[in-house]
């Protein structure tokens, strides 16, 4: 066998660089449409808001930051090869993504007093907690993988991309919506 | 009958045949048990949404994946054998090689298709008065024309990145060759859901969708939005694996400013790619919306605001242009050293003038809107970004002179077209800056001008370029070349067709013909240059067709090629044609400098080269 057959199948670590890069360029490029979404929420709306209630506002965003702890926590669990804490973690950190589904979609869509067709504000308030929902419901489908398979035993302390990168998500969506929720619910006037 | 169903491409057909229905129903369904009348719309979207996925599942695009999420264990996709012969080429593949042709295959289809398009309104306009086409039809063909070959256009640069940059960077595949196979058949589903807007009345608005024109018409406009934001999809995913195989998978040691200059500029492509094209992806999605509910984020007379679809849209398609000129110019940079064996001229500066492109073409989009009633103060810092593009692309033409002056030319066909590629995008680029300049932009906009400068830009930039790479790299592919004398037949009707067609486009803009229109006032006097344009634009589709009889003839008769047919120093040559599946059978070596043409004894790289026992051992 030669040196290069050797290397075809490279190691994990090599892959393990490789695949990360894959997953930040990826967060680049989906930064792309949350920042097109801010764009267009400051160019129709200026220095005027959507009448929220703060008070739901506050809490999914509470929920949602509290959850990337535990997210963050079960990612390290995982590499120390604590099985046991990291199953719980990442339990905690999906009933918290689900909480914060429900939040937004369940209460703050319903009460608020106007729809998608109520004018520009109306459909900016829309689209971006809708599209902002959307990321959080894939990375709770993701979560439930993950923990459907950390259960069964699949993730070790080495090799636990798919945590990792379940992980890495979140935060990024929790980072969204550290951008989303001022700009909604706290900048400018209710017009 | 079972033999049909074993091509991967028939299952994925299927599957859009049957997801198409699925998604309709639901949507139909639901409305219906909510006791609604049918609103088609909504249902078509989600039709068309569901056939696209359909067909990946058909095809078995996710299988790997559907297994590793449920945790089991899945093939390396380099153990994968694909079946032998011309049959590979129809079913889903990991290899760069396959996947490279399946983008050229598809890319040629929807060039003639887009160029198709193109010779039914130009024999519309070949004279004033309407002749057989319907004001609707013509709109929708021209923006059929437009986003057809944008499309025929990306997936063209992707079939030259896919084939040649892991065998110029000497890579076994792509850093992620799954998500490469997903990268080119997401586009098949998506072309097809693109062209089928035709069938549902098409669009009025041109390739642009401008709103709040795309809210009103007929309802073509969805499937064009969902057709583009599949093959957007297709770029993003392409670009992100393209700049992860240039990081990360080129060959011990060769560094960056080491490897073929090629990879530079895909490398700038790709990150153009993968971030702006959200925008256009954003900005269509917003529209669809905005018809299905209501949402008024464009429409005046919801509160909405037009010009923020357009900065939306120009954010992505400005770059756009440069994503599909980058890799044209990049295959210049390539292969002209090859022909006039010399050194490559100032390959740092080349390098770094494709970033440099890539970064202000991120600050120049609202060029396209001086006439549209945006920010007035936004006018003339966008006129001098837009200028300032000059500069990058100045310092390529001058390494090309520069990199041409006292070679020793060789006029094979390849060289043909570089020449061609240089001279119409000089043509292309000195007749921009009158379209960047507001105050000369305000007479000329939505003018024949206008159409005659891009054209230009797009012929010099992707066309010629990408011409020469095929009549470069069809040995390699095929182990047999294309005939000199059909390809030169080619380049001269190409050339002559195309010179014609622009500059009478051009100048018939200048005297105040209109773009976009199906009918124009004789008065103008414009019969008699439009026939000429109309006849030229026939010269372009005979050579096109020339070009495809030469491919056909030199993949089944073509003189077999043998060994490093272009004298050419870049490693793919220095390894058998065809390619052998896995690349090389030994990690390529660099030893020296890629372009030095001409140096006595000197080598860029060694190939295929019996490893150093000192290496096995250490291994």
């Amino acid at each position: 066998m030669t040196a290069h057959a050797a290397t075809a199948h490279s190691s994990y670590a090599d892959k393990l660089r490789t695949a990360r890069i894959g997953l930040w360029l990826f967060f680049i490029s989906d930064a792309f449409v949350f920042g097109g979404l801010l764009v267009s929420r400051f160019y129709l709306l200026g220095s005027t808001r959507p009448e929220l209630d703060q008070f739901v506002g506050l809490i999914v965003t509470s929920v949602l930051l509290v959850s990337s702890f535990f997210m963050n926590r079960a990612e390290v669990q995982i590499s120390q090869g604590n099985r046991k804490g990291f199953v719980v973690s990442t339990a905690i950190t999906l009933i918290l993504g689900v909480a914060f589904l429900v939040g937004v979609v369940g209460v703050e869509w319903q009460i608020a007093h106007f729809g998608p067709d109520d004018g520009p504000a109306g459909a900016v308030f829309y689209m971006m907690t809708g599209m902002h929902a959307f990321h959080v419901l894939t990375g709770v489908i993701f979560l439930a993988l993950v923990l459907r398979n950390g259960l069964r035993g699949k993730y070790s302390t080495e090799k636990h991309w798919a945590v990792e990168a379940a992980a890495n998500y979140w935060h990024f969506v929790d980072l969204v919506w550290i951008f989303f929720y001022p700009a909604l619910y706290l900048i400018g006037t209710v017009a | 009958m079972k033999k049909i169903f074993s091509y991967d491409i028939v299952r994925g057909v299927i599957g859009q045949l049957i997801g198409t229905p699925i998604g309709f129903g639901l949507v139909a369904g639901i409305q219906a048990l909510l006791g609604r009348p049918l609103n088609a719309e909504p249902a078509y979207v989600v039709g068309a949404v569901f056939g696209v996925l359909g067909f990946l599942i058909g095809l078995g695009a996710f299988s790997d994946w559907y297994h590793m999420v449920l945790g089991e264990e899945v093939h390396e996709p380099e153990e994968i054998q694909d079946p032998p012969g011309a049959r590979r080429y129809w079913g889903l593949s990991f290899d760069h090689k396959v996947i490279g042709v399946q983008y050229g295959i598809l890319s040629m289809v929807l060039l003639a298709l887009g160029g198709t398009f193109a010779l039914i309104f130009r024999t519309e306009l070949a004279a004033s008065g309407r002749q057989f086409l319907s004001f609707q039809l013509f709109n929708s063909l021209v923006g059929l024309h437009g986003m057809v070959l944008i499309a025929s256009i990306l997936m063209g640069i992707a079939a030259i990145s896919n084939y040649v940059i892991p065998l110029l960077i000497g890579a076994r595949d792509m850093a992620f060759p799954r998500l490469n196979a997903l990268s080119f058949w997401v586009a098949v589903p998506a072309s097809l859901v693109l062209v089928s807007s035709l069938a549902l009345g098409g669009f009025e608005t041109g390739w642009t969708g401008y709103a709040p024109l795309s809210i009103r018409g007929p309802m073509g406009i969805q499937l064009f939005f969902v057709g583009v934001w599949f093959v957007g999809w297709s770029s993003i995913l392409g670009a992100l694996n393209l700049i992860a195989t240039i990081v990360r998978m080129r060959t011990p040691g060769m560094a960056m400013f080491n490897m073929p200059i090629l990879a530079w500029s895909v490398l700038a492509t790709s990150i153009m790619a993968l971030t702006a094209t959200q925008l256009i992806g954003l900005a269509f999605q917003m529209t669809l919306f905005e018809r299905l509910l209501g949402m008024s984020f464009f429409d005046p007379a919801g509160g909405g605001n037009p010009i923020l679809y357009q900065h939306l849209f120009w954010f992505y398609s400005h770059p756009a242009v440069y994503i599909f000129v980058l890799p044209g110019l990049g295959v210049i940079s390539e292969l002209l050293p090859v022909f006039v064996r010399k050194p490559l001229f100032g390959y740092r500066w080349i390098a770094m003038s494709s970033l440099g492109i890539a970064l202000v073409g991120f600050l120049v989009w609202a060029h396209h809107m001086f006439a549209a009633g945006m920010e007035e103060y936004l006018r003339v810092p966008f006129m001098y970004s837009t200028l300032l593009v000059a500069v990058p692309t100045g310092v390529k033409f001058f390494s090309w002179t520069a990199t041409m002056w006292q070679g020793k030319m060789r006029l094979q066909t390849p060289m043909y077209f570089l020449l061609g590629a240089i001279s119409v995008f000089l043509v292309g680029g000195i007749t921009g800056p009158m379209a960047g300049t507001v105050s000369t932009d305000l007479h000329i906009t939505d003018s024949y001008y206008i159409v005659g400068h891009f054209h230009a830009t797009m012929f010099g930039g992707y066309i010629f370029p990408v011409f020469a790479a095929i009549y470069y790299w069809f040995p390699k592919i095929t182990g047999r070349r294309m005939s000199e004398k059909l390809g030169k037949w080619h380049f001269w009707l190409l050339y002559i067709g195309f010179m014609v067609t622009s500059f009478g486009q051009m100048r018939i803009g200048l005297l105040g013909m209109r773009r976009r229109i199906a009918d124009y006032d004789a008065a103008l006097g414009f019969d008699l240059p439009h026939m000429i344009i109309t006849i030229a634009g026939y010269m372009v589709a005979v050579a096109v067709l020339l070009f495809f009889i030469n491919l056909y003839h030199g993949a089944r008769a073509g003189e077999p090629a043998k060994g490093n047919l272009w004298e050419s120093r870049s490693p793919e040559w220095l390894a058998p044609s065809p390619m052998p599946v896995h690349n090389y059978d030994t990690p390529v070596v660099v030893v020296g400098e890629p372009y030095d043409y001409g140096l006595e004894g000197s080598k860029y790289v060694e190939v295929n080269q019996p490893v150093a026992p000192a290496a096995q051992a250490a291994d």
